[in-house]
C-alpha cells in the first residue's frame, strides 16, 4: 500500500533518556541511558512500518513512548495532526482510542484472574462513551469471532487458552477501541513457529478489514519483510536507514542493515558454504555511552575518521533512493549476492 | 482470502484443562478441598469457632457466670462432675477451657483484621506509588518492625496498665507491632504485579490508578497475604496466652487459656490436668491455623505446583 | 572412525558407521513424568545416530520432547519425576542407561557436554568466570590452582573471548549475553567432549550476536570433530549448519533426513507445513500457508498420528493407525502412512 494524503502518525525528533543516578539520599544524575536519541518518521493510514534492530537499540522504548506509557524527554508525536499531551489526561484518553498496542508475551499480558469478556470488555469499561452498557457483551462476541476464537468462550480464563489463542484474545482488546494505529511490539516471537504463520495472516486480514495503520515491532527480518510496507532500522536509539521494504532488504545501504540482512541464517542450504556473511565483531556499545560521530563506527569495516568527529545524518544519499545515516553509504545487495 | 475465517478459526479446539474449575480462586478452592491438611484444619477450627460463640453446647456449666464456682470444691481431681477437675476457686476447668476459646478466637480475628487492613492497605499505597510514599511508609514500617513484637506488646499493656488491660487492648498492642509485616508482604506482591505486562497493558487501554490497583493488580497480589494473615491467627493467639500468662494481657474474671495456665502452674506436680487442659487446647488451635495457612499456600500458589 | 581428513558431513550419514558404532545412538527412547493431572508421555521412541564430526539438529517446537531427550541422553533428567521405561542410549556402543551414577557423571562433562538456551542461569553469579572454567580442570584432571588457571585463559582466548587474561576474574554479570555464551561454550568444550549437544544456544541472542556464535561452533567443532547435536526451532539456522535433521513433534521422531532433502522436498507433512510457512519474498502480499490448529496437549494426544487433527494429507487410518517410521533411502525417513504423496506435493 502505497503512503497516501496526510499522515496518521508523525513522529519528531523523540528522546528518552532515562537518568543514571548516585547516591541514596542525594541523587544526582552521573549520566543517562540514551535509550531513544531523535528518531523521526511519520506512518500512513493503512501502511505497515516495521521497525527493526537488535536488544538494547531502543525499540521498545520506541513503542512505549509511542504508546504514551513513557514521558518523552523531548520531541514530539502527532496523531492526525494533533499533538499528544502526556500531561493533560483528556487529550491522553482521546489519544488512547486511536492508538492500541498488542505485547510480546501472550501468557504475561492477560490478567489471570480477569474473564475473557472482562479482559477484552475493559476498554469498553474505560471508554464508557464508545459502547453503551448493555451492547457491550455483544461487542466482544464479536471481536472473539473477528480474531477467530469461539465467542461462547467468553467467561473462561487466559490458562484455559494456548499461547496463539491468547495473543488473538491480546489482539481483541487492541481492536475493542477501533484504533487507527496498533503498535505490535514483537507479536509473534514467543509464539511457536507453526502458530507465527496464522497470527500474522489475522493481523494482516485486521489490516485489510480496518484500515489500520501497524507499526511493528520485531527482531525476525522475514516475518517484517513479509508484513512491512516500509522498514526503519534502528542501532542504539537511532534510525539508520528508512525505506521501502524492496529498498532495505534488497538495495540495503547502511553498513549496519547489510550485516544485519547477512547475519540473518536463509532457511535453505543451497549454496550456503559460499553465502556471504558479514560477520560483525563484537557487541553493540552501551546507550548510556554511545560512541562519537556515527555510533556504529565501532563495529564497522568502513569507519574512517570522519565517521568518529561528526554524526552522519539520516537523509538521501548519492547512488541511494532512500535515506540512510552513514558518510559512506553504498548499495549491496547481501541477500542476493551469492 | 475467502475461506480465512473457517481456516483459522480452531474449532475443535478443547483447553487443556476442560474438567476443572475455570478461575485461578477456584482453581485453588478445588485444590483445598482435595487436600486433607486443609479438612482436618478447617474441622478443628469450625468446631472452635462454634466453641467461641455457642459454648453452651459444649459445657452444660456456664463458666462466665462466677455463681457456678464453689470454693468448697476448689482444687479437686478430675472427676465425672469435673472431668478436667476444678481450679483454685472451685470453678469446673473444663467449662473454663470450652468458654475460654472465645477471647482466644476474638483476639486472633480481630488482630488479624486490623494488621491485614492496615498492612494491606498501606503497602498497596507504598507498592504502587513508589518514591516517596514508599519511603515515608516503609520507614515507619521499619521503626515498628524493628521493636521485638512480644517484648513491645510487653511494655505497651505495661504502660497501659492492668486495670485498662482486657481483649482491646491486647488486639491493640499485638496489631501495631504486627502490620508492618503485612506491608512488607503487600507491598512486595504489588510491586511484582505492578510491573506485569497485563498492568501495562491497562495503562495502554487509559486506566486510571484505582482500577489498576482494584481490578489488576490487588487479585494478583492477594494470595500471599491471604496466607500471612492465616497464620497470623494462630501466630496472635499464641501471643494473647503468652501476654496473658505474664499478667498483662487478659484479667481475670475474663477467662483465656493464657491465664489457666499461669493459675495453674504452680500446683502441676500435684495437678497435672489444670495445666495440661488449656495447653492442649491452645496448642491444637495454634496448629489448625498455621497447617490452614500451609494448606492454602499450596493451593494458592501455582509455582508450588 | 576418528578420522578427521574425511570431511563426514559429506558422506551419507551411514557410511561413516559400516562395522562400527556411531558415537551415539538414541534407540527406540521412550520418557514419561508422573504429574498431578496424569502420565505425560514427553518422548515415545525416540531413534536417531550421529557420528564424529557430525551436526545433528533436532528441529522442533515446545513440547515436542527434543529437549527431554536431550536431557536424557545427558543424565540429568530428574528421575522422578521423570521415567524411562524403555529405551538404550548407546555412545560409543556402551548404552548409558545402564551405567552407575558414578560411571555417568564421569561421561558427563568429559566426554559429552551441554550448552543451554540461558548462559546467565546456568553460570553461578558469586563466583568468577575464570573459577568457574578452571573449576573443570581441577576437579576432572586434578590440576593445580595456577595450571587450571591458565588453563581457563587459553580458554577463553580461544572461544574469542576479548582481552582473556583481564577479564579471567570478571563475574558473569559482567559480561554481555553473547560473551556468556561463549564463556559456557569454553566450559563445555574444556574436557575435549566428543559430543556437544547444544539446546537453543542462540534464542536469547541478536542475531549478529547469533552469528558469531554459530560461526564458533562450527569452527570448535571442525577442529575437534565432535559431534554437535543442535536442539533449535529455528529453520534458517538449521539450514545454516546441519548435516542431517530429525524433526520432531509430539514426542516422536517425523522426519530424518539430511539437510538438503528436506529443504528440496519435506516427506512429513508437518515439515513441508512449517517449510511452506516460511514468509518468502515472492510471497509478498499474500497470506502465509499456516498450519492450521494447535501444537497437541501432551496429557491427551490424538490417537493414531499425532499430527493428524493438523494434517492436510489425513486419511482414515491416521486417526487410527500410528505411523511407523518408513524408509524412505538409506538416509531418509518419514513417520508418514503418505509420505509418497507429500513427496509428490499431491495433498489429500
Amino acid at each position: 500500500m502505497a503512503p497516501q494524503g496526510e499522515p496518521i502518525l508523525e513522529v519528531r525528533d523523540l528522546v528518552k533518556h532515562f537518568p543514571l543516578t548516585q547516591g541514596i539520599v542525594l541523587k544526582r544524575q552521573v549520566g543517562a541511558i540514551k535509550a531513544v536519541d531523535g528518531v523521526s518518521f511519520d506512518l500512513h493510514r493503512g501502511e505497515t512500518l516495521g521497525v527493526v534492530g537488535e536488544s538494547g537499540c531502543g525499540k521498545s522504548t520506541l513503542a512505549k513512548l509511542l504508546m504514551a506509557l513513557e514521558k518523552p524527554t523531548s520531541g514530539s508525536v502527532k496523531v492526525n495532526g494533533e499533538m499528544v499531551d502526556v500531561h493533560k489526561g483528556s487529550n491522553l484518553k482521546k489519544f488512547r482510542r486511536n492508538i492500541q498496542m498488542v505485547m510480546q508475551d501472550p501468557y504475561t499480558s492477560l490478567n489471570p484472574r480477569m474473564t475473557v469478556g472482562d479482559i477484552i470488555g475493559e476498554p469498553y469499561e474505560i471508554h464508557t462513551e464508545v459502547a453503551p452498557k448493555g451492547d457491550r457483551r455483544r461487542k466482544v462476541q464479536e471481536l472473539l469471532e473477528v480474531v477467530g476464537l469461539n465467542p461462547d468462550h467468553i467467561n473462561r480464563y487466559p490458562h484455559q487458552f494456548s499461547g496463539g489463542q491468547r495473543q488473538r484474545i491480546g489482539i481483541a482488546r487492541g481492536l475493542a477501541l477501533q484504533p487507527e494505529i496498533i503498535v505490535c511490539d514483537e507479536p509473534v516471537s514467543a509464539l511457536d513457529v507453526s502458530i507465527q504463520a496464522q497470527v500474522i495472516n489475522l493481523l494482516e486480514r485486521l489490516q485489510n478489514e480496518f484500515g489500520l495503520a501497524y507499526i511493528f515491532i520485531a527482531h525476525d527480518l522475514s516475518v517484517v519483510r513479509h508484513i512491512s510496507d516500509r522498514v526503519a532500522v534502528m542501532y542504539l536509539g537511532k534510525i539508520v536507514e528508512i525505506g521501502k521494504d524492496t529498498e532495505i532488504y534488497d538495495r540495503p545501504s547502511h553498513p549496519y542493515t547489510q550485516a544485519l540482512l547477512s547475519a540473518v541464517p536463509v532457511p535453505d542450504p543451497e549454496g550456503r558454504e559460499t553465502r556471504e556473511r558479514i560477520i560483525l565483531q563484537g557487541d553493540p556499545p552501551s546507550p548510556a555511552n554511545p560512541p562519537s560521530g556515527c555510533r556504529f563506527r565501532t563495529r564497522c569495516w568502513k569507519a574512517q575518521e570522519i565517521c568518529a568527529v561528526e554524526e552522519p545524518l539520516l537523509q538521501i544519499r548519492p547512488g541511494t533512493d532512500h535515506e540512510s545515516a552513514c558518510h559512506f553509504a553504498e548499495v549491496h545487495d547481501v541477500v542476493h549476492a551469492s | 482470502m475467502s475461506d480465512t475465517l473457517t481456516e483459522q478459526k480452531p474449532k475443535s479446539e478443547k483447553p487443556p484443562k476442560q474438567k476443572k474449575p475455570a478461575s485461578l480462586w477456584s482453581d485453588a478452592w478445588y485444590d483445598l478441598r482435595r487436600s486433607k491438611v486443609f479438612i482436618i484444619a478447617a474441622v478443628l477450627i469450625a468446631i472452635l469457632v462454634v466453641m467461641s460463640i455457642i459454648p453452651g453446647l459444649f459445657s452444660s456449666v456456664n463458666a462466665f457466670d462466677s455463681s457456678t464456682c464453689d470454693l468448697s470444691i476448689a482444687r479437686q481431681g478430675v472427676s465425672a462432675a469435673h472431668p478436667f477437675g476444678t481450679d483454685n476457686l472451685g470453678c469446673d476447668t473444663y467449662s473454663r477451657v470450652i468458654y475460654g476459646a472465645r477471647i482466644s478466637i476474638m483476639v486472633g480475628v480481630f488482630s488479624t483484621l486490623v494488621t491485614t487492613l492496615l498492612g494491606g492497605l498501606l503497602g498497596l499505597l507504598a507498592g504502587f506509588y513508589g518514591r516517596w510514599t514508599d519511603t515515608i511508609l516503609s520507614r515507619l514500617a521499619e521503626v515498628f518492625f524493628a521493636i521485638p513484637s512480644t517484648l513491645g506488646a510487653l511494655l505497651i499493656l505495661a504502660v497501659v496498665g492492668r486495670e485498662n488491660a482486657g481483649i482491646w487492648t491486647v488486639v491493640l498492642a499485638l496489631s501495631v507491632l504486627a502490620w508492618p509485616m503485612v506491608l512488607r508482604i503487600m507491598r512486595a506482591a504489588v510491586m511484582s504485579s505492578k510491573s506485569q505486562d497485563y498492568v501495562i497493558a491497562a495503562r495502554a487501554l487509559g486506566a486510571g490508578p484505582g482500577r489498576i490497583m482494584g481490578r489488576h493488580i490487588l487479585p494478583n497480589a492477594l494470595a500471599p497475604v491471604i496466607v500471612v494473615a492465616t497464620m497470623n491467627m494462630g501466630v496472635f493467639i499464641a501471643a494473647e496466652a503468652a501476654l496473658s500468662f505474664l499478667g498483662v494481657g487478659i484479667q481475670s474474671p475474663d477467662i483465656s487459656w493464657g491465664l489457666m495456665i499461669a493459675d495453674a502452674r504452680n500446683r502441676f506436680l500435684q495437678a497435672p490436668e489444670a495445666l495440661l487442659f488449656p495447653a492442649l487446647f491452645l496448642s491444637i488451635t495454634v496448629l489448625a491455623f498455621v497447617m490452614l495457612g500451609d494448606a492454602v499456600r499450596d493451593a494458592l500458589d501455582p509455582k508450588l505446583r | 572412525m576418528k578420522n578427521p581428513s574425511v570431511d563426514t558431513h559429506l558422506l551419507p550419514a551411514d557410511s561413516g558407521t559400516i562395522g562400527t558404532e556411531p558415537l551415539l545412538a538414541v534407540d527406540n527412547l521412550h520418557v514419561e513424568f508422573g504429574t498431578r493431572a496424569g502420565v505425560v508421555r514427553a518422548v515415545n521412541g525416540v531413534s536417531y545416530a550421529l557420528n564424529a564430526g557430525e551436526t545433528l539438529a533436532v528441529l522442533g517446537e515446545s513440547g515436542s520432547g527434543k529437549s527431554v531427550t536431550a536431557q536424557a541422553i545427558m543424565g540429568i533428567l530428574d528421575m522422578p519425576p521423570a521415567r524411562i521405561p524403555k529405551g538404550e542410549i548407546r555412545f560409543r556402543g556402551t548404552d548409558l542407561l545402564q551405567l552407575s551414577e558414578s560411571q555417568r557423571s564421569q561421561i558427563r562433562g568429559q566426554q559429552i557436554a551441554m550448552i543451554f538456551q540461558d548462559a546467565l542461569s546456568a553460570l553461578n553469579p558469586v563466583f568468577t568466570v575464570g573459577w568457574q572454567i578452571a573449576e573443570m580442570f581441577r576437579v576432572h584432571k586434578g590440576m593445580s590452582k595456577k595450571a587450571s588457571y591458565a588453563k581457563a585463559v587459553e580458554l577463553m582466548d580461544r572461544v574469542r573471548i576479548p582481552a582473556a587474561k583481564q577479564r579471567v576474574n570478571d563475574y558473569p554479570h559482567q559480561f554481555s549475553g553473547g560473551m556468556r555464551q561463549r564463556i559456557m561454550i569454553a566450559m563445555s568444550i574444556a574436557l575435549d567432549p566428543d559430543l556437544l549437544i547444544a539446546d537453543e544456544p542462540t534464542t536469547a541472542l541478536d542475531v549478529t550476536v547469533q552469528a558469531q556464535i554459530m560461526e564458533l561452533l562450527a569452527e570448535l567443532q571442525r577442529e575437534s570433530n565432535m559431534g554437535l547435536i543442535l536442539i533449535t526451532h529455528d529453520l534458517g539456522v538449521v539450514a545454516d549448519v546441519a548435516d542431517k535433521i530429525a524433526v520432531m513433534y509430539g514426542g516422536r521422531i517425523v522426519e530424518n533426513a539430511p539437510v538438503h532433502d528436506i529443504y528440496r522436498n519435506a516427506a512429513h507433512p508437518y515439515t513441508k507445513g512449517l517449510l511452506d510457512s516460511i514468509p518468502r519474498v515472492d510471497m509478498k502480499g499474500q497470506e502465509l500457508y499456516a498450519i492450521k490448529g494447535l501444537p497437541p496437549n501432551l496429557l491427551d494426544m490424538p490417537t493414531g498420528c499425532a499430527f493428524h487433527p493438523r494434517c492436510p494429507f489425513r486419511q482414515d487410518n491416521c486417526v487410527t493407525d500410528v505411523p511407523p517410521l518408513h524408509e524412505i533411502s538409506g538416509t531418509r525417513s518419514s513417520a508418514c502412512h503418505y509420505w509418497r504423496e507429500v513427496l509428490d506435493g499431491t495433498a489429500g
